[in-house]
């Protein structure tokens, strides 16, 4: 493996970092009383789409996978709305599962969503500009040592670094603080946000760190 | 303060140093200051769990008395004495950071109260000083500004109190007090000197001095505010208060009405004395309160026949020095009754349990061996040294700390048998452990075959079993985390159903990847990945590379079976968020509506009906599958009895009688149901007895545990709420659905299982509408069936209503393992494994309790889980003799 993809995976790494830091001090500028704790909603509206905005441009611009073959403009359309129903279908299932989890049912449905939308937007995205509409390629992604490449490598990890991060965020709901931050679902999607980010950081020194061990059977 | 030295220093005032005691944070404080007794004396009888102030106080003395009560400034009085103030405005202290807008928002009302008049008490509690502390310490420059602003508040009051006083009779009172002080750094709630140490000035004219008279402060306790604040304002003194009169505040009353208020006091005092100290004809305070009663009857006398004479004064004074003396013993006596805590018992109790739990945790690589021995080696001759020694340093220690002590402990207060066997006990204890160190340590080699030693390999649902049982001991030390532990054991089954449904896709959808490819060398690392479906689990991530050669499900399976165990885990989820919206429970947010509440009102009868026999019959249909024929016949008919029994006692009724008036205690319906549950209990032992007695029978002994669990299910239906009838039957179904679609198939091993069945139980603990908090046991589970209050039978009753969820599940467990003959020393696993699950948390939990002793909540939240534990422990104990019963009759079969 080469460094210097190791260097283009730090690289849109910390673009991602920079789009979420982004998120946070752009609106400001446009929106009158903007802060995460307060206007939280249309924090998360803004930094999903940032993060979904800038995955779809490095996604164009970097082409990590290059072995995708050339298709007519049809297929192509046919591969973006299957990519919206698979983005919308995570979005529900990720409700079903906060719900599951305890969130409230009725109330609070529309903050559940929006977590549960930051959070596909955190994961399912770019599965979804990496892997495609294809289960398939998600189940070996996913599975042990099914990984071909480092983008692959880093997905899983920077995936499985803001599902640890979301479920962590949900630890100090129960306490007594009465902080502002504590309130359903603030907590988790600053987890979830902050676990991202650790995994966009992890992932490149990690795979930096073990590139003697790791050998993909593609290379 | 120029205005307040010069009051203290020469003004009409008394000033003393008031000690506080720990906790020094606001809540107890006011509570100390109001009431007069110390936090965490009568908490501990009272009700748990009020946050308003159920104690007598002055305030509410105040109240009943008509008096106008006008508060500003901290919003905990509100919150202590709802109702009680006509006027007030709290100020929230939540924003620390805020020094000028909350003492601001005291002062705004100042004028016009004053002004006003129309008010007997107002109590301002400025909050400004000690958010200073808070944002940059003592030495801070806001400090002086911050003090030269209250001292002009003072003024103003003084002055407006004093231009006032010429209109009416009586003298007003001035009282100027800190609750807390405040430590080096600002902060407070220990229990250094400067934290401890509070201002108390007592202003009003009725303390004219001469010019000459210079008062030092004397050194008191804060307590004894409440008592003089209610003297003074002719109130009767707070019934719980230890604290005295502060007597140089009524020396210049008259004799008579001295010797009067002391007497008061004294006689409160010793009342409650009485109530807190068995033994209180012996204490000295007592006493001297007697002496000194009878030589104020003299005195009375003495009064009543002549007046202003030298004898009398003398007599009087004399009087007052023995009231005085009694009071200060009184006080004294009181309070260290209650400050005291028996360490060296506590100290005792916990180096046993520590003991055990070592001994538990060093034989866990022995435990869970194929063979599944617990040999205890013993009998050396070193050993027998160390265990002398042990017992003559532990002997020494024990004569030395009771004979010294001056407080009573009772573990002292033991006979000495008992005493002996104790250290006996706890140096044999210690014993063992060394010599099971020793033996791990030379035999070095033995651990490294065990499969629980990080040099094998943990599947995810291991780590996650690991991490979770870490996590819950850990979260025992915060008191939220006390009170919502519910949310705790929701928040790991959640996750545990979601690791298993992770397993179960992995195992389905990509057959057996468990050998790792070989082109792949990955070293070990968090590259494992879940093997989530892109919408699943995001909790099961922190896996390790596992490879444990997770059995390859070679049966094909057909297509609905398949999909079943795909599904199991997220219909098990469903029933657990059903079930957690049933019951509400914990603090924070137990007043959120909840299905139980909505079927319990009364609008909703049928509904409730409906439900309990839809519930009931689930309960049939899935126990009746392992019971022989005349246990299916009485259970049916027990199941029968029981919604008989609810609907005559009225909290359910039937089609055909929709609204039945008579309602009586259901006393024969629910004899009926005994007779139903002692008959299959019966018929279960029997079975198992016989059993043991023709060896070859394997086939009965199944049928005889799953009739006991029959036994116990039918039980819980008849001691559950009519409510709460659906966990019964969801349990039941989640144990089903585990058992054929989850552990048959995916193989787990038995400490794996036992793990999930504790947590499936704690969590239908808490299901069931349990919380760590004493109001919440359904003690009418203990009168069901009985005319009166019986007192074995009702415990019993209780605890088994309470503890239903755990218990059933273990029973469950003893069924399920010992129905699976793949492993013969299955049941001891899991009995180990029980063991250690359930003596983890308690362990640690004791000592968390006793470093916490002083914490703020140790009474209303600590301690009563310490006696859910207690009591957990309990039965925990009952059901492992239960499974080593099981396993000795294996062991006598084979």
């Amino acid at each position: 493996m080469k460094d210097t993809d190791i260097k283009r995976l730090l690289y849109t790494h910390l673009l991602c970092i920079f789009s979420i830091i982004l998120s946070v001090f752009i609106p400001s500028l446009f929106l009158e009383n903007f802060s995460i704790l307060e206007t939280h909603l249309t924090w998360l509206c803004i930094c999903s789409g940032f993060v979904t905005a800038v995955n779809l441009v490095l996604y164009l611009v970097v082409k990590p996978n290059t072995s995708s073959k050339r298709s007519s403009l049809s297929h192509k359309v046919t591969r973006f709305l299957k990519c919206c129903i698979y983005f919308l279908m995570s979005c529900f299932s990720f409700h079903v599962i906060f719900v599951l989890y305890g969130a409230p049912l009725i109330e609070l449905a529309l903050e559940t969503f929006l977590f549960a939308v930051i959070l596909s937007a955190f994961t399912t995205v770019p599965c979804l500009c990496l892997l495609g509409p294809n289960l398939k390629a998600w189940l070996r992604v996913f599975s042990r040592n099914g990984v071909t490449s480092i983008w692959e490598n880093s997905l899983q990890i920077t995936t499985i670094s803001s599902f640890v991060g979301a479920w962590l965020g949900a630890l100090p709901i129960p306490l007594d603080w009465e902080r502002p931050w504590q309130v359903w679902p603030i907590s988790c999607t600053l987890g979830a946000t902050f676990g991202y980010v650790a995994g966009l950081v992890i992932s490149p020194l990690w795979i930096y760190w073990n590139r003697k061990q790791l050998t993909y059977k593609n290379n | 303060m120029p205005y307040t030295t010069y009051l203290v220093e020469k003004g009409a005032s008394h000033s003393f140093v008031a000690e506080a005691k720990p906790p020094t944070v606001t809540m107890p404080r006011i509570k100390a200051l109001m009431t007069g007794s110390l936090p965490g004396f009568v908490d501990v009888i009272r009700n748990l769990n009020s946050p308003a102030l159920l104690e007598d106080s002055v305030i509410r003395q105040a109240k009943a008395a008509g008096k106008r009560i006008i508060f500003y400034g901290d919003e905990t009085w509100v919150k202590l004495f709802p109702k009680h103030f006509v006027e007030y405005d709290g100020t929230t202290s939540f924003f620390v950071s805020d020094y000028t807008e909350v003492d601001n928002n005291v002062t705004r009302h100042l004028d016009k109260v004053l002004k006003r008049g129309d008010w007997d008490i107002l109590i301002l509690h400025y909050l400004g000083l000690d958010h200073i502390g808070h944002i940059s310490g003592p030495n801070s420059p806001l400090i002086g500004h911050k003090l030269s602003e209250m001292d002009s508040v003072l003024m103003k009051i003084h002055t407006s109190l004093q231009s006032k006083e010429r209109e009416v009779p009586l003298p007003s009172l001035l009282v100027l007090c800190g609750d807390h002080g405040m430590s080096q750094t600002g902060s407070h709630g220990a229990s250094s000197t400067e934290e401890v140490n509070t201002p108390l000035i007592l202003i009003s004219s009725a303390f004219e001095r001469k010019p000459g008279d210079i008062r030092h402060p004397k050194h008191v306790q804060q307590t004894d505010v409440a008592a003089t604040l209610a003297i003074a304002l002719g109130l009767p003194i707070p019934k719980d208060s230890v604290g005295s009169l502060l007597f140089p505040v009524v020396e210049g009353r008259p004799m008579r009405e001295q010797l009067r208020f002391l007497h008061l006091n004294t006689v409160q005092l010793t009342k409650l004395l009485q109530e807190n100290v068995p033994s209180y004809e012996k204490d000295p305070g007592f006493e001297q309160f007697k002496m000194s009663e009878r030589l104020h009857g003299n005195w009375i006398r003495l009064y009543l026949e002549e007046k202003h004479s030298e004898v009398l004064f003398n007599l009087g004074s004399k009087v007052l020095r023995q009231y005085l003396d009694a009071l200060k013993m009184l006080s004294l006596s009181l309070s260290a009754q209650v400050a005291q805590y028996d360490i060296y018992s506590m100290m005792v109790g916990t180096v046993v349990v520590l003991e055990v739990l070592t001994l538990l945790l060093l034989s866990v690589p022995q435990a869970l061996r194929r063979k599944a021995e617990l040999e205890v080696p013993l009998s050396s001759p070193g050993f027998s040294l160390l265990f002398y020694l042990v017992i003559l340093v532990l002997s020494a220690v024990h004569v030395i700390v009771c004979t010294s002590a001056e407080s009573s402990c009772y573990f002292c207060s033991l006979s000495w048998l008992a005493a002996g066997g104790v250290m006996v006990l706890a140096s044999a204890l210690l014993c063992v452990i060394v010599s099971v160190l020793t033996n791990v340590l030379v035999g070095g080699n033995t651990p490294r075959k065990n499969p629980v030693h990080p040099s094998s390999r943990w599947s995810e649902l291991d780590l996650l079993i690991l991490l979770g049982t870490a996590g819950h001991v850990l979260s025992l030390g915060a008191s939220s985390f006390v009170e919502e532990e519910h949310q705790t054991w929701y928040f790991l089954v959640n996750t545990l159903c979601l690791a298993l449904s992770q397993e179960t896709y992995r195992n389905y959808f990509l057959g057996d990847d468990g050998e790792p490819p070989c082109g792949l060398r990955v070293e070990q690392g968090l590259d494992g990945a879940a093997a989530a479906r892109q919408d699943g689990p995001g909790c099961e991530v922190l896996e390790r590379d596992k490879g444990h050669g997770s059995p390859s499900t070679s049966k094909v399976l057909r297509g609905r079976e398949k999909w079943m165990v795909l599904a199991s885990p997220w219909l098990i989820l469903a029933c657990c968020r059903l079930l957690r919206s049933l019951n509400q429970t914990g603090v924070q947010w137990a007043h959120r509506p909840d299905l139980g509440h909505w079927l319990t009102s009364s609008d909703h009868k049928a509904e409730l009906s409906v439900l309990a026999a839809l519930s009931l019959l689930v309960v049939f249909v899935l126990v009746q599958r392992g019971c022989s024929p005349v246990s299916k016949a009485a259970l049916a008919l027990g199941l029968l009895g029981v919604y008989c029994y609810r609907a005559a006692i009225g909290s359910v009724r039937f089609p055909w009688r929709p609204d039945s008036k008579d309602i009586s205690k259901g006393i024969i319906e629910a004899r009926f149901v005994y007779v139903f549950v002692l008959g299959i209990l019966f018929t279960g032992t029997k079975d198992l007895l016989k059993s043991q007695v023709i060896a070859a029978d394997f086939k009965l002994k199944t049928v005889g545990l799953w009739e006991i669990y029959s036994g116990l299910v039918l039980l819980a239906a008849l001691l559950f709420r009519p409510h709460n009838l659906p966990v019964l039957a969801f349990s039941l179904l989640i144990q089903t659905l585990m058992t054929k679609f989850i552990w048959k198939p995916l193989r787990h091993d038995a400490a794996e299982i036992t793990v999930m069945h504790y947590w499936f139980g704690q969590a239908f603990f808490y299901f069931q509408g349990n919380s760590n908090n004493i109001a919440t046991v359904d003690i009418s589970a203990g009168f069901v069936g009985l005319d009166t209050y019986v007192e074995i039978p009702a415990v019993l009753l209780t605890a088994f209503g309470t503890y239903a969820g755990p218990v059933l599940w273990a029973s469950h467990l003893v069924h399920f393992l010992s129905s699976e003959t793949r492993s013969g020393s299955a049941l001891s696993h899991a009995c180990f494994c029980y063991a250690l699950v359930c003596s983890i948390p308690v362990s640690t939990y004791i000592v968390l309790v006793t470093s916490l002793r002083y914490h703020l909540f140790i009474w209303s939240v600590f301690s009563p889980k310490l006696l859910y534990e207690g009591m957990h422990l309990l039965i925990t104990a009952a059901v492992c003799v239960f499974f080593t019963a099981m396993d000795q009759t294996r062991l006598t079969q084979s």
